[in-house]
Formats: structure tokens, sequence, C-alpha cells
């Protein structure tokens, strides 16, 4: 049996830096507030799912929020993670089993780059000590190539991180809150070339919580009117295939192989039944200005090199044809591993429930959009696609 | 010369070859496998030439385990020089991670003609590396 799944509370801890709360207690802040949003206490969540990559268990929180007994399931899922508690906690209400669920995701990171070790990638340790482990290196690895392949110029790298802090400044959970402009991005220290200091997020902190409700019970609680509540039409989580191309690989297959972002919109848009042109706001994976750039192709909304003309047109900014990361995405909010592809999610329910403030999209009707798509990418090769409509 | 910094990443031959395996299946992979992940699998000597397929630049200190200069205690980022870095196209073969010398970002075009070389690391060790094929011809010149 599949039952319908509605987002029924959302719930967001500032991204950025809150020195005097620790990880776990920023995702604590954002499950009671996931809670006040549904109107519901935590002794009625029938299940979580939730996780981090540096902050610690997710299923600690208890200890905060309340020790009610509920099975609580950690995940780690790299940069996934928050879709795959997403996807778990829909399946569990979906099954049947539970009529609510929580995901919730939260991080703290210390600052600079992510410093991976080579034999927990099942790697040799050589490929770390001459500085070839970089999750950095294979964002720039990756861009360089596309944009030689499909003429996209830097300037248009620079206009999506210009895009993304315009959003952000408009967004009271984003990070970096200020405009730059193109020639402060264009001009900034070069971090792996071709991509300059702006056009990189950084790690971040940071707490996301959603709480799902099957149909009946969302209906019970009147959660459904005044748009309180979205459906998720589909989710899809899908690792690698054969001959991809993904984080930390000192080798490469020679034959082209897939992608498992492809993989996993198609999933979601075949599941959801619909298509990349009925999409109205859209949260894609920005770890770096090309990340965006290519996943605006890979998850179906342009062909290779067209790009070039969205940014140009301003057609993936606030009041384009297809607002991307209105809420300055990773480069402007950060990212803290476990909590950031819930946040996308997050921006997706406030822009469908017509609540995301001054960054509100108006949609085709004028009333806000209808369908919302995130996007989260994670090493070693892993997406998650969820498409929500109200 | 230094040490290596793996025994087994490439080959002694006075020309030597970066060392990757060929699985049951035909295909070459790079590096050459350790462990029960190396059952069935011949070590495959791969070629010294390529195409350059990507590229880029590491512009700041990596933290550990990096081990390149900038790296010890009492060093940082004054210390650390910064390298070129791409993947190369070993024809029929596999593309392969590697350090780029003998160049500068303006130099790289993708597809251009690349061969492999050993250079030093650090203070201690060599690792390998590939360098544009017209350099080697000017400095032959």
């Amino acid at each position: 049996m599949s039952e319908n799944v509605y987002i029924i509370g959302a719930g967001i801890h500032p991204f950025g830096r809150t020195e005097e709360r620790s990880g776990r207690e920023q995702g604590v802040y954002a499950v009671r507030e996931a809670l006040k949003d549904a109107g519901l206490e935590w002794a009625d969540m029938e299940c979580a799912y939730g996780g981090s990559a540096a902050a610690g268990s997710a299923d600690i929180m208890v200890n905060e929020l309340g020790l009610t007994s509920l099975p609580f399931t950690n995940v780690a899922n790299g940069c996934a993670t928050g879709g795959s508690a997403l996807a778990a906690a829909q399946q569990a209400i979906a099954s049947g089993m539970y009529d609510l669920a929580l995901a919730v995701g939260f991080d703290k990171h210390p600052r600079g780059a992510f410093n991976a070790k080579p034999a927990d990638y099942g790697l040799p340790d050589w490929y770390g000590q001459t500085g070839m482990m970089l999750t950095t290196q294979f964002f720039a690895l990756k861009i360089q190539r596309y944009m030689q392949l499909h003429g996209i110029s830097r300037t248009t790298l620079g206009r999506v991180a210009e895009k993304a802090f315009r959003n952000g400044a408009k967004t009271p959970h984003a990070w970096r809150r200020s405009e730059i402009d193109l020639e402060t991005i264009m001009n900034a220290p070069m971090i792996n070339d071709p991509l300059t200091k702006f056009m990189f997020c950084s790690p971040s902190e940071g707490g996301v919580a959603l709480i799902l409700a099957s149909e009946k019970k969302a209906k019970e609680l009147g959660a459904l009117q005044n748009r309180g509540g979205v459906k998720i039409a589909k989710i899809a989580v899908k690792t690698r295939p054969p001959d991809s191309f993904e984080v930390f690989q000192p080798g490469v297959s020679v034959k082209e192989g897939g992608k498992p972002t492809v993989l996993a919109s198609k999933a979601a848009f075949e599941g959801a039944g619909i298509g990349p042109e009925d999409v109205e706001v859209a949260q894609l994976q920005d770890t770096e200005s090309g990340a965006e750039i290519m996943h605006m192709a890979e998850n179906g909304f342009c062909k290779d090199g067209e790009q070039e003309e969205w940014l140009a047109n301003g057609w993936s900014a606030l009041g384009g044809k297809l607002p991307i990361n209105t809420d300055g995405g990773c480069l402007a909010c950060g990212e803290p591993i476990g909590a950031s592809g819930l946040r996308q999610v997050y921006e997706n329910v406030e822009q469908l429930r017509g609540r995301a403030g001054d960054r509100q999209v108006a949609g085709r009707d004028g009333k806000g959009p209808k369908l919302g798509y995130s996007h989260v990418y994670g090493a070693p090769g892993l997406s998650a696609v969820a498409i929500l409509e109200r | 010369m230094g040490e290596k910094i793996d025994p087994n990443l490439w080959s002694d031959d006075p020309e030597p070859h970066l060392m990757g395996g060929k699985l049951p299946s035909g295909e070459v992979v790079f590096p050459m496998p350790a462990g029960d992940a190396a059952k069935n699998v011949e070590p495959y000597r791969l070629s010294r030439r390529g195409k350059l397929w990507s590229w880029t630049s590491q512009g700041f200190l990596p933290k550990e385990p990096y081990e390149g200069p900038g790296s010890g205690p009492d060093e940082g980022p004054p210390d650390f020089k910064p390298f070129l870095l791409g993947y190369v196209e070993l024809p029929g073969e596999v593309i392969v991670e590697s350090r780029i010398v003998d160049a500068g970002l303006d130099d790289l075009e993708l597809g251009m003609e690349m061969e492999f070389t050993i250079v030093p690391f650090n203070d201690t060790y060599d690792t390998y590396a590939f360098r544009p094929v017209a350099n080697v011809q000017e400095k032959a010149a």
C-alpha cells in the first residue's frame, strides 16, 4: 500500500555560525519550531530519521526532546543525509506503519575545507598525501571540462554566485546576507581554477526539521487548510551507476557512464507524473557555482550549454521563468552536511505555502508555485530528489 | 631521486610506467587494487602518453593527510606552493588523476598531448605527474 504523505510542519535554525549552540542543540531548536508550526507535541511523534556528519548522533536528541521511546534511526549519507532522512520518513508513512514522522538534520563543522581520510574511502594513502583528495578539486575538474565542452564562460560562474548572494540577502535563515557584486566575485582569490573564493560554499552550521503526516492524519489535524501542508509528490534517491565520474576517484573509466542525479531526477519526474517544464521553483545542489550550472542540465531543466543564456537573461533569478536556489542555496547558506538537503525542502515548503517573504516566487497563477523541486548531491556519489506539490 | 611515495605506484623501468590493473572483464583500472580487491586483477603497465581530460589548480594549503610543502608542524601557507593537477585520458585504458608540471594554467587545453614523468614531491618522496608533450619537445630542442 502507498499512502499520500504530507509535510505539515517545518522548522529551521538559522544557518551560519552560532557559537553558543552545539550542532545538536540547533537540531533540537529546529524540531521545536517544526512542532510549533504543526501544532503538535514531541510526544505525538511516532518515528524519527535524522543525521549529522560532524555533530554527533541524531538520536541523542531525545535526551532534550523527551524520552518517549519512539524509534529514532540515525542516517548518514554524506551531503545527501537530509534527502535520505526525508525519504526514510516518507516511506515509513507511505508503508502504512505510521501516521506521523520526523525528518531532521543538523551539523556544525570546523572552519575550512573538509579533510577526508583516504582509508575511509578505500583509497591508498598517497592519494591524500600528494594533495589530490579534496572535494573542491573534484568540483573544479568537473566544471572545467564541462565549460570547455559546452561553451560556458567564467562570467556565468560569477553570475550564479551573484544571484545566490542577492537571494540570500532576502532570506532570514541564510548565513551570508549581503549582496556581492559580479566584479568582486570574479576578482576574488582563486581556490581551484576556474572557481574563486565566492563561488564555493563553506562548511557551516544549522538545523532543519520537517514533520510528515499521512493524508488521513493531516486531514484529522486540519493541517491541509490554509496551505498548512504540502504533498510529497515523489522522492527518489540513487547512488552512482557504473563508469560515472564522482568525488575521490584517482581513476575514471574511459567509457562515459551515467550520473546519479540524472537517474534520481528521471525517477522523481516519472513517479510524480510531471516534467521539468511543470516545476515553478527549484533548489539544486550548489556546492559551488559550477554545480548549479551542471545540475540545471542533469535535472532536465535545460540542455547542456543553455545555462549561458539562462544566467545572462536572469531566467533562474527571482522573477525569472524558473527561480533556482531562492534562499541563496549552499553558496549563501553554507553547508552543514546533515541539514543541507532538508533546508532545500524547507525552502520549497515555505514557497509553496506562500510564506517566503521578500523572496516569494509568484508562480504561474500569481498565488505562489504549485510544484517545487529539490535536489541534493553527496559524496561518494549519490543524489536525492524531492518533488513537492500543493 | 627521492623515495617513491608508494612502492607499487609506478614501475622501475628506465622509462617508468604508472601501474594500473586489468580486471577479468578486460577493463583497466587505476590504481592497481590492493588486498582482497586485487584478486584476479593483473598488474597492468599504463601508457606513458595520454590526452588532457580536465585540469585545475590547487590554490590553498590542503589539510592533513597532505604532506607536501607547507604541511609540517612549523610550516603553513607561506611555505605552500600552489600546484596544478588534472585528469589525463590514456586512450582505451583509463583516465588517471595526476599532478601537472612544466605548464601554467594558460598553457592547458582540452585534449592536448601529455607525457608521464616522475617529480619530487617533498624532501623525502617523489610522486608521478604528467606534462605537456610540447614542452618536452621544446626542452629537447
